[in-house]
């Protein structure tokens, strides 16, 4: 038994061929195409700390917040190289990410959930109430993004944006699929199988629970920051508990504990977000809610849970 | 002088705001220390509630006290079917399920009130002898506030006398502190837990209508108050009357006296509030159900 192999199965490069051909295949829809990766990243950042690590948090668009507020005001004030604006707003992120991490670990899921919660309030209200800086309710305007290496330059086709956030994600994506197949990947496994026994094969639980929620913090950071540079706006709803909780269904909607399964539920969420917001908005909310319980009620493992339960049972139809 | 009044006025206040959290949280408090349940859709019952109570005197021409007594009842009565159909069945689910199921209910609970009654607050219209001000010991006390302290006070007296003094009280502590031996003493706990979830939510109703002079009603109530029933629960404890009764009046002064002596900073005195309890106390104040 040694660590899950890092090769890349037929599955997976089929899996990342999707977003390239779309593309070439669907020019005029290159500006959903970006929300759709970016909400994907953020949603990967909710599988961190949920789905492998098991902290329910109801406030996870603090981070996504902080890090486009620190994106976007790097811009507003001159500073608008694309690059080292992400850098930055990650480790903002993460750091809040950080400090923040040692409330969670103390507490039970009702503990952590309120806490979290209130987090995501308080930045709410601050960035609402600090509308010199932040622009309050009108949100922040005039962020202004240099051309990525001096070269691309963010236009209204939303070329740049895409391919931008596609190779973030990739990255990102990278970094966390060899994060989860590492040692401390599979002792995160265990924390959520078993928290109680984990203490006795000497792996201190409250470290890692520590570490994986500064890591996902900084990555939903990230996710904000994309949102900021590539819309070059930030909107004090990215900090609204609207965000936190549809990014649990888009996880839940995926399934947790895949990885992929953020970047499936988003595409789908966005997707019939598009189409049904524009409708109604009223509508959208009550299916919204419904999709939920039913999801809960009759869908446990999500889109992921159930594509691998059909294949498992094709496969065993095909010996 | 002056200084004293408004303290006083905003004490009162306070007091009567935290009643009304303490009658629209209760149920909650049974239901997370009875089932161990974390239910975020409550909020709903007491927005129904309020929604109830309107129509019934908007358009049946009912009177105010009546209009309550009716959504009371049918607050209870749809906590009484959610229970049976849908609650029931997440009872040993993860608290992840919990949470995202009743999410779900309150997204669409908000969905189904902007659809029938639109997204503007709703007015409502008190009785006569409920308007205007009192003289007590030389203050200026609203009529309507007075009465809503008295209301719960009264409540809250006849709610302990039915968990301490009943029969039926007696089988809701039981299976609060011991859900496993009450069954085996041979309580039928699932009956218990309809029982009090359906009063809960009818008292939660009886909130809702008599809270929409304070807390107002519209159709995201459930969300916006959402941290308030929590925050009562978490601090106060569950399964109790008393926590949660100090939890709620300490909340309601604090949020109130927030709001009147430091404006700016609005709502944040609460939230922080809530996450210094919180951190002081990890497992809550009650700290019993692990």
């Amino acid at each position: 038994m040694g660590l899950p192999t890092l090769k890349w199965s037929k599955a997976e490069i089929a899996f990342w061929l999707v977003p390239i051909a779309a593309f070439f295949l669907f020019p005029h829809y290159l500006t959903l195409g970006s929300q759709i990766l970016i909400a994907g990243l953020f949603a990967l950042s909710l599988d961190l700390i949920l789905g492998y690590a098991r902290i329910i948090s109801l406030g996870h668009a603090a981070f996504f917040g902080l890090g486009a507020y620190t994106a976007g005001l790097l811009a507003r004030h001159g500073y608008g190289e694309p690059l080292s604006g992400l850098v930055l707003a990650a480790a903002i992120a993460a750091a809040a990410g950080w400090i923040t991490s040692f409330l969670i670990v103390r507490g039970q899921d009702l503990t952590r959930l309120m806490v979290t919660l209130g987090i995501g309030l308080m930045l709410y209200e601050t960035a609402n109430q600090a509308s010199s800086i932040t622009g309050g309710v009108d949100g922040l305007s005039g962020v202004e993004m240099k051309k990525i290496f001096g070269v691309f330059a963010f236009g209204l086709d939303g070329r740049t944006a895409y391919v931008y956030s596609l190779v973030v994600l990739f990255l990102v994506f990278n970094f966390a699929r060899m994060l989860v197949r590492s040692p401390f990947g599979l002792s995160l496994k265990g924390i959520r199988e078993g928290e109680r026994r984990m203490p006795a094969i000497g792996a201190s639980v409250r470290r890692k629970l520590v570490a994986v929620y500064t890591i996902g913090a900084g990555i939903a950071g990230i996710a904000g920051a994309l949102l900021a540079q590539t819309t070059q706006f930030v909107g004090i709803d990215v900090f609204g508990f609207q965000r936190s909780a549809e990014l649990m269904i888009m996880l839940v909607l995926g399934g947790t504990g895949y990885l992929y399964g953020g970047l499936v539920g988003a595409a789908v969420f966005m997707l019939l977000q598009d189409y049904l917001a524009n409708l109604n908005p009223v509508y959208w909310q009550f299916w919204l809610g419904l999709a939920l319980v039913l999801l809960v009620l009759f869908a446990r493992g999500g889109l992921m849970g159930g594509a691998l339960a059909l294949r498992h049972r094709l496969m065993r139809g095909a010996t | 002088m002056t200084a004293i009044v408004s303290f006083i006025g905003v004490l009162f206040d306070g007091l009567a705001y935290g009643s009304l959290l303490f009658l629209i949280s209760i149920g909650l408090s049974v239901t997370m220390g009875l089932m161990n349940f974390i239910n975020l859709a409550h909020g709903a019952f007491a927005m129904l509630g309020g929604y109830v109570a309107v129509i019934a005197m908007s358009r049946l021409g009912i009177p105010f006290l009546p209009a309550l007594a009716i959504a009371f009842v049918a607050s209870g009565a749809v906590g009484a079917l959610l229970e049976r159909a849908l609650y029931r069945r997440l009872y040993r689910a993860t608290h992840l399920d919990q949470v995202l199921f009743t999410i779900g209910l309150t997204f669409m609970s908000i969905a189904v009130a902007t659809w029938f009654f639109g997204p503007g607050q709703q007015p409502v219209r008190l009785p006569a002898f409920l308007t205007g001000q009192l003289h007590v010991l030389g203050l200026d006390l609203g009529a309507y506030r007075l009465f809503l302290i008295a209301t719960v006070l009264v409540l809250t007296l006849a709610l302990t006398f039915l968990v301490e003094r009943t029969r039926f009280g007696a089988r809701v502590r039981a299976s609060v502190d011991n859900q496993h031996a009450s069954v085996g003493l041979g309580i039928n706990v699932e009956r218990v837990f309809s029982i009090t979830f359906a009063l809960g939510s009818a008292l939660a109703g009886l909130g809702g209508g008599l809270g929409i002079d304070v807390l107002g009603l519209d159709p995201t109530f459930p969300l916006k108050y959402m941290v308030y029933f929590l925050l009562v629960v978490a601090v106060g404890g569950a399964g109790t009357i008393r926590g949660p009764l100090f939890a709620a009046l300490l909340l309601g002064v604090l949020d109130v006296a927030g709001k009147y002596y430091v404006p700016q900073i609005g709502a944040f005195v609460i939230y922080a509030a809530m996450v210094a309890l919180l951190l002081a106390f990890p497992a809550g104040l009650a700290g019993r159900r692990s």
